[in-house]
């Protein structure tokens, strides 16, 4: 039964000891106190985990045992390459690991029952998109950049956009498991193009729009990229209409033409994409930076530490937000062209397992949900690295589990909590004789 | 559902590949481009971060060293020149902002450690880091001393001494210098670029566009007997003066030297001996014999390519170098008159070859490149250039230039108890802007080598804008600077 968990533990070890062997190479790269701090600090990562997975191994004794190692993995990678561009910042980002694990087992703890959610899919709509509006409001709001991405009341500081996806995901898996048969029977063809029925379509429409001009309002255009790929794959997913895609597509095509030259902050954020040496110093030096360290990392990168984030002799940033934009262009520099590989590699292990999670899961609710959680994941990291690689605009969102930043981190241990417990629920039923025609027959 | 989930997958599957693509396009495929662009000072930057190597003299004298400035991830090494303006020339500079010149340009890979990339990736995965190997010269300190502080007394130009059977290059001075360790002062540097008649920033000895006068004699002699237009023994009849393409050419004083032959005609600088030769010998031979010297090409010296200039004859309208094909007035050209130009360093490896029996050695200021750790990693081999005389012919060539200094135009060159061969020049510039417009004004020159008998060092000195000769301003500075060598061994 618990051969998932035993699996689990086996990938935990080499995770460690990799973060073990990270930290000592920032230490002997700083050349100061190599002695066995990082011993230690792989040690304290090891506990962490291991009191995680005791903590699975008693309330999601199938679930994936794959999904959390990887994660894990991210997060060490994550640590070490924060730790190497600032120590204090590593210090957070630690703390924000165990408040992630925290907000993990509670997650698993109270949502047992994960139908639960569908039940409230309205008001967890309602609350995805009321906070996305928080940053600008007076008072609480924050302007990074000219975007309003974060919200600060007293010392608590976080993000909204990135708890707002996952209760939007919710929200789409629930109503498309609802409406998917309609949508599907009640399509009309309408000049040769197959539109969905506007009656069963309408409040999707209206909850995704209304995200859709939050994100416009707050300028968040990374978290509305994700948001909009989110919805065109559960869409896609659930009715199996690819005309919908297209259709989608269509949509975002006028909408993006129309912000990009209606909104002057979109206009610059594509300009600057397309014609980044316009102006070197200025509004072209954050994705000029990007690349530029990229072209110095090569095949095998500078060495873990041996990249520069500063102009010597200054404080002036060399490749600008280095610990959160820009993490991914570090990570090219100091490793190189293979290191880099090997995260986007372990990205796409995670969405493999998450599309797995889906595929077993037998229930549409539980496919949907898995199906979403995975794509906006998988989504996120590539609007991000495709931002600073210059694939599309780049904008400010976070490279999961690796970018320093508390709210990323704690949502993505929440999504992946929620991941876990489709996962073990289906496992736990494919497993059983007998189970799964039963669930299937309900479905 | 299950079909478009795994459809799903392959999209991400594919989105993520364009990833892996991008990122191998910057990193790989276009990082070279992308490390050129002038936007990019990462380059720079990680240069600093590497103690560059030092420059050090024959003897060990530091010329150039890197000290590191900063702590941390701040710390970078900036180029310090103990030595200050005595090797501004040849050796150069090396900054972040204002980049490399000379023979800190030309050696820069070894300098930084950038030697071979396979080097680098080893190091990379030994973790060791970037260090740049120290360069040992062939520069003597004392020579270059006397030859700076000659040059200064004398007026503005260049003395090259090259070691004739090795090309080791023991001298190489520029008058007026400039201290490299002004080069990153801004008020400073706008001063030396702005300086456009001293031109403190031009190495006279590779870059100067000097006539050679009376010193390129040797050449046309060196071609003559070489071609067997003439041996020793040939007479020449040398009137006062000739008439060439309708131009008088006369000798100094108008003298008539009746019938002479090479030493006499060597000794005492007989132009219309020389303007008769060149013309009995015919513009191909005489082509064929400077670019044997080195003429007409880069000098293959260890210096960055951009300051150096090649000479030769050329047209002064379009800055064009003429061919054995272009009409030019050959008696002219053969006492190193007419439209020739050439630097001390070319004058230099003509003395060189015929003091090294012939055999011109490719002319090199680093003597050998050490590693971090004391040990040799490269070392200059010898190379031969050219052969442009015979060893028959460059004992005839030594003989008669044995007579210029002996008894001829280039007395003050004689170092007692040394037998010296040499050769003066005087080239007239008159109305040249440089020197001011002048009537009187000369190109002064001397070059040789010494001892005559068994060659140890050829050196070539040439001061410009001087209404003095070849023998009164240029031969003493050759004296003493060969002096210098000769008791430094």
């Amino acid at each position: 039964m618990s051969s998932a968990r035993n699996r689990e533990l086996t990938a935990l070890v080499p995770v460690a000891l990799l973060l073990t062997a990270g930290f000592a190479a920032v230490f002997a790269q700083e050349g100061s106190r190599l002695g066995n701090l990082s011993v230690i600090y792989g040690a304290y990562f090891f506990a962490v985990c291991l009191v995680t997975h005791i903590y699975l191994r008693i309330r999601l004794p199938d679930a994936d045992p794959y999904l959390f190692p990887l994660v894990a993995l991210l997060t060490a990678f994550g640590l070490v390459m924060v730790y190497r561009i600032d120590e204090s910042l590593a210090r957070d980002q630690a703390n924000w690991f165990v408040l992630g694990l925290v907000l993990f087992a509670l997650t698993i703890q109270f949502l047992r029952d994960y139908e639960i959610l569908e039940r409230y899919r309205y008001t967890i709509a309602a609350i995805g998109l009321l906070i996305l509006l928080a940053p600008r409001l007076p008072g609480i709001g924050q302007q990074v950049n000219g975007a309003y991405l974060g919200v600060k009341i007293g010392p608590l500081q976080f993000q909204p956009a990135e708890f707002s996806k996952i209760a939007i995901v919710i929200f789409l898996a629930s109503y498309l498991r609802e409406n998917r048969e309609v949508l599907i029977v009640g399509a009309r063809r309408v000049l040769g193009v197959t539109l969905p029925p506007l009656k069963h379509f309408g409040p999707m429409l209206v909850v995704w729009g209304a995200s859709m001009f939050m994100l416009v309002f707050i300028r968040d255009l990374g978290s509305s990229l994700m948001f909009f790929a989110a919805f065109l794959a559960l869409l896609y997913v659930a009715t199996g209409r690819f005309s919908f895609v297209v259709i989608g597509m269509a949509m975002f095509t006028v909408g993006a033409w129309f912000f990009a030259t209606t909104v002057p902050h979109v206009h610059q954020r594509v300009e600057i994409w397309l014609h980044p040496y316009h102006d070197p110093l200025n509004s072209g030096y954050q994705i000029l930076q990007s690349i530029f360290a990229q072209a110095d990392g090569g095949l095998f990168g500078k060495g873990f530490g041996q990249g520069l984030i500063t102009i010597p002799g200054t404080h002036r940033a060399l490749l600008p937000a280095a610990q959160t934009d820009t993490i991914y262009s570090l990570i090219v520099n100091e490793l190189g062209l293979f290191g880099a590989c090997a995260v986007i590699l372990i990205y796409l292990l995670i969405a493999a397992r998450g599309f797995k999670i889906a595929l077993l899961a037998s229930d549409g609710f539980s496919k949907l949900l898995a199906t979403g959680l995975t794509a906006v994941f998988a989504i996120q990291a590539f609007v991000i690295i495709g931002g600073v690689t210059r694939v599309i605009p780049l904008t400010g969102v976070t490279l999961p589990f690796i970018s320093y930043g508390g709210s990323s981190i704690v949502a993505n241990f929440v999504l992946l909590a929620l991941l876990l417990l489709v996962s073990d629920r289906a496992r736990r039923e494919a497993a059983e004789p007998g189970g799964r025609a039963l669930a299937l027959g309900s479905a | 559902m299950n079909r478009q989930i795994i459809k799903l997958f392959g999209f991400i599957v594919v989105l993520f590949a364009i990833l892996v693509a991008f990122t191998s396009y910057w990193s790989v495929f276009d990082a070279k481009n992308l490390k050129a662009q002038k936007a990019n000072k990462r380059p720079l930057y990680e240069q600093q971060q590497i103690p560059r190597g030092r420059i050090l003299a024959a003897d060990g004298t530091v010329i150039a060293k890197s000290v590191a400035e900063g702590r941390g991830t701040g710390k970078r090494y900036v180029r310090h020149y103990p030595m200050g303006a005595l090797f501004g020339h040849p050796i150069g500079y090396s900054f972040e902002e204002e980049g490399q010149s000379e023979f800190e340009k030309f050696h820069n890979a070894e300098l930084t450690g950038e030697e071979s990339e396979f080097g680098s990736i080893l190091d990379q995965l030994t973790g060791q880091k970037q260090e740049g190997e120290q360069i040992v010269t062939n520069l003597d300190p004392k020579a270059q001393e006397v030859a700076m502080s000659e040059l200064e007394a004398a007026g503005h130009g260049a003395v090259v001494a090259i070691e004739p059977n090795t090309g080791a290059i023991k001298v190489m001075a520029s008058n007026p210098g400039y201290n490299p360790n002004s080069i990153p002062l801004p008020h400073k540097l706008a001063k030396l670029n702005t300086d456009e008649v001293n031109a403190p920033l031009v190495n006279r000895a590779t870059f100067a566009r000097y006539p050679p006068g009376s010193t390129f004699k040797v050449v046309t002699a060196a071609a003559g007997l070489e071609s067997g237009v003439i041996t020793p023994e040939t007479t020449i009849n040398a009137p006062g003066s000739i008439i060439d393409e309708g131009h008088e050419l006369a000798n100094d004083g108008n003298q008539d030297w009746g019938d002479i032959s090479l030493d006499t005609a060597l000794t005492n600088s007989v132009n219309t001996w020389f303007g008769q030769l060149g013309q009995k010998l015919g513009q191909d031979r005489l082509f064929t014999m400077m670019e044997k010297f080195g003429f007409n090409a880069k000098p293959p010296i260890d210096l960055s390519e951009e300051e150096l200039f090649e000479s030769g004859v050329y047209d002064y309208e379009t800055g064009k170098m003429l061919t054995r094909r272009d009409p030019v007035d050959l008696a002219r050209v053969a006492i190193g008159q007419e439209r020739l130009l050439a630097t001390p360093l070319q004058i230099a490896m003509v003395a060189a070859a015929v003091a090294n029996h012939g055999k011109l050695m490719k002319p090199q200021i680093w003597n050998r490149v050490v590693n971090t750790d004391g040990s040799v990693t490269k070392r200059q081999e010898p190379e031969v250039y050219s052969e442009p005389v015979s060893t028959k012919t460059a004992a005839e060539l030594t003989t008669a230039m044995e007579g210029v200094v002996s008894e001829g135009t280039g007395t003050n060159a004689a170092i007692s108890g040394v037998p010296v061969a040499g050769k003066t020049g005087t080239a007239e510039v008159p109305g040249n802007k440089a020197c001011g417009g002048g009537e009187e004004e000369n190109q002064a020159w001397f070059m040789g080598f010494v001892p005559a008998d068994n060659p140890k060092i050829a050196i070539a000195a040439s001061v410009e804008c001087t209404e003095q000769f070849g023998n009164d301003v240029a031969a003493p500075i050759f004296r003493d600077v060969a002096e210098a060598i000769l008791n430094g061994e």
